[in-house]
């Protein structure tokens, strides 16, 4: 259960070393855009160390790798592959092809090192209009994906607009990945909140993506991390509801009852699939019927 | 009566009777802002005075100047209770022939008053004085707030010569030290720069790490069982212990607790937990900022204590053992919880104890807040390598990969337990440290001891040698 992705850039070992305590139910560890061209060598080298010997707890590990138009990708994934992170985030990926392109080399590096095939999964970022556009294909180009992951910055800029703290203009961007995302079986992460000072803001823009679909968000400040774990956790009233929902249902069961109505609501398949989501989701962070 | 106003540092000394192998002491209010050791110094080696015993509450790198002082034989022997890392480096590689006294902040007017340490001449740098050396540090232009430390030292010096960048006609309104212990009084142009009083980070962290560990620390006083009305409190100007206090200052709002006092080096932070309604009174024994110095001279309820009420062990009582919690610092603690607060991971002089040892006796709850590493090296150890305070009186260890109890604070141990809070063995932090940083070598150390570190009750904790 992947509700937060912090980003920790990849050059930066004093944080790199804490990264499991941060609060964030996964790490992005950056070798692209956080990572001067002349310490992508140090960095590839220092991530691949802190996941060989250090590991990073019950906290998932997703590398950004650089894009495939770069001379750095594969020397990113020869030393990263071998140390198994979860999961492989190319950048810039505008279609399946791209995917496929990745996941040929990570199966060949696989084979090579005699690596249990598929064991890592990919989380491709779509930041360009062409990737948005592909974005179900994306989505369905390998079975390595497991997610897909909105990349705001980069795609405001292919949109020749300028991203604001409303988000207005990667509105279609977001709806479109999480209706691509979900028709293709996978989980979607949203863009993250990039002002680290606005406490507030970043409840916001948390909510509205929750209320888009969005499985989680990323982060690049620690700060952002608890406003989105709490974000995207259910909360007690939601659990308590889908309790309330599940004994219904069993109540109706027993008693032969075809249709069911709880508090004067009908409860049909979709409000009993929600709920069977929402207590997974509970049962998975720990929270209680109480909580 | 023999007029005390002089016309120069140099006439004051003279008249002092200032002669070699007697002792000098000054404070350290105006910490790295301070120009009046230096000044004082420099007219005392230009009148061929040498072989001094120099007696000052804190030493900052503002003092280099006593490198030469010290080669010329102008200066023989140093007391202190705290030296920061560029004179610390010196006196480590083997400036001085006599090793350094390290004492602690409540140790050194103990030592004072006891007559262990006498004080031939006292040099009290004064923000705001009168022509009989009435005293204050709240008023003036190079206002520092309190003069706790100078206490001791008017009213046991032999001698004793206010200087002052601010003199006002007799009799001063709100003086700190009175006249009847002053012999002197000096006008210079400028005592420092207020400006360099400001210790530590004095703002909240934004280091994540920072604000875990300060996060844990609040809900460690949460469960002790102390957080409740008339509780008392002090920490130092660290950033991760000001988030520390801030982070405890909404808990104290928001559940309504009403503080008795917090204490010591007193912080911005501290003034504005003090005006929240978080506590009583501030009990200040040095300012920290510059937003305590406009507090102690507006609000009566923000109150300057000497050192010997601060911390001496030698007082009828003092405020530290009324102290309900501590947050203090770690450069080094070891699995028995002793704390090196003296010096660096090469064993280099950068600090000192302070009133470390001292709010770690009084308190109930005294506890470290450290990182477990900083950059490749662990904080937690098999053996500091220089104890400053001993591990009987530190109760908690605050990292942010677990909080460790002292075993002989077992109740303590139970109410973190049962609160859910990640209590760890501190051997435990010690290996998750070493797995991340593996273990650093041995440091190797010379054969000279270049400092003495005396506890608070005068006896010998431990020396440090020379690197």
């Amino acid at each position: 259960m992947i509700r937060s992705m912090l980003f920790l850039p990849g050059n930066t070992p004093n944080i790199i070393v804490n990264g499991e305590i941060l609060g964030a139910d996964a790490v992005i560890l950056d070798l692209e855009d956080a990572v001067a061209p002349a310490e992508k060598d140090s960095a590839r080298i220092l991530v691949r160390n802190a996941l060989k010997y250090m590991g990073f707890g019950a906290c998932r590990v997703t590398v950004r790798i650089n894009a495939i138009d770069t001379e750095f990708w594969q020397k990113d994934l020869d030393a990263i592959i071998p140390v198994k992170p979860d999961l492989i985030m190319p950048p810039k990926v505008s279609c399946a092809k791209d995917v496929q392109t990745v996941d040929a080399y990570i199966t060949a590096l696989e084979e090579k090192l005699g690596l249990e095939k598929n064991t890592v999964g990919l989380i491709p970022l779509i930041e360009t209009a062409l990737g948005i556009e592909n974005a179900y294909a994306i989505a369905s180009a390998s079975p390595r994906v497991r997610a897909i992951f909105l990349g705001g910055e980069d795609l405001t800029a292919d949109l020749h607009c300028k991203r604001t703290k409303e988000g207005n203009e990667i509105n279609y961007a977001r709806c479109r990945m999480v209706v691509a995302a979900r028709a293709a079986g996978v989980e979607v992460y949203d863009t993250p909140f990039t002002d680290v000072n606005d406490d507030e803001g970043i409840y916001t823009d948390a909510q509205y993506a929750k209320s888009l679909g969005f499985t989680g968000k990323s982060a690049i400040s620690p700060r952002h991390v608890k406003a989105i774990n709490e974000v995207f956790s259910p909360s007690a009233k939601d659990i308590a509801y889908a309790y309330e929902v599940m004994e219904a249902i069993r109540i109706a069961k027993e008693q032969g009852k075809g249709a069911v109505a709880l508090r004067g609501k009908m409860i049909d398949a979709p409000i009993v699939a929600r709920a069977q989501q929402t207590i997974a989701m509970a049962e998975a962070l720990g929270l209680g019927r109480e909580a | 009566m023999e007029k005390k106003l002089v016309s120069s540092l140099r006439e004051a000394i003279e008249l002092s009777g200032l002669k070699s192998g007697m002792s000098v002491s000054f404070h350290h209010h105006l910490r790295n802002g301070d120009y009046t050791l230096n000044a004082v110094m420099a007219e005392i080696a230009n009148l061929g005075i040498k072989d001094l015993t120099l007696n000052a509450s804190s030493l900052f790198d503002t003092h280099a100047a006593l490198e030469d002082h010290i080669r010329n034989h102008v200066v023989r022997k140093i007391n202190t209770n705290y030296m920061s890392q560029g004179l610390g480096r010196r006196i480590s590689e083997g400036l001085m022939d006599e090793p350094v006294d390290f004492r602690t902040h409540g140790g050194r007017p103990r030592d004072i008053s006891l007559g262990i340490t006498p004080i031939d001449v006292a040099f009290i740098a004064a923000p705001t004085a009168d022509c009989a050396g009435n005293c204050s540090g709240k008023y003036g232009p190079s206002a520092c707030g309190s003069l706790g430390y100078a206490f001791p030292d008017a009213m046991y010096a032999k001698k004793v010569i206010v200087i002052t960048d601010n003199l006002v006609s007799y009799p001063m309104q709100g003086w700190s030290i009175p006249e009847i212990y002053v012999d002197y009084v000096v006008k210079v142009d400028a005592i420092g720069n207020p400006q360099g009083i400001v210790s530590g980070t004095t703002r909240i962290t934004r280091d994540p790490v920072g604000l875990i560990m300060a996060e844990t620390a609040v809900n460690v006083i949460r469960h002790s069982g102390l957080l409740k009305d008339g509780f008392s409190f002090q920490t130092g100007a660290g950033g991760a212990s000001l988030a520390a206090a801030s982070f405890l200052k909404d808990v104290m709002l928001k559940e309504n607790i009403r503080g008795s006092f917090a204490s010591g080096g007193i912080t911005g932070y501290l003034v504005d937990m003090l005006n929240a309604g978080c506590f009583e009174s501030l009990m200040d024994v040095q300012c920290f900022d510059l937003k305590a110095v406009e507090s102690i001279r507006t609000n009566p309820r923000h109150q300057e204590i000497s050192a010997m009420q601060y911390a001496s062990p030698a007082a009828a009582s003092a405020v530290v053992d009324k102290l309900d919690v501590v947050i203090l610092g770690a450069t080094e603690i070891d699995t028995d919880f002793n704390v090196n607060v003296h010096t660096d991971s090469n064993g280099c002089i950068m600090g000192g104890s302070g009133g470390h040892s001292d709010t770690a006796a009084g308190a109930k709850l005294s506890m470290i807040i450290a990182p477990l590493f900083r950059a490749r090296l662990p904080i937690v150890t098999d053996h500091v390598s220089c104890v400053s305070t001993p591990g009987r009186d530190i109760d908690v260890l605050v990292t942010q990969r677990g909080v460790a109890v002292n075993p002989k604070n077992e109740e303590l141990m139970l109410r973190l337990k049962d609160a859910g809070l990640p209590v760890v063995d501190i051997r435990q932090l010690k290996e998750t440290a070493e797995r991340i940083t593996g273990v650093p070598a041995g440091i190797k150390r010379g054969e000279r001891t270049v400092a003495n570190v005396i506890y608070r009750d005068g006896t010998l904790i431990d020396t440090i040698k020379s690197i």
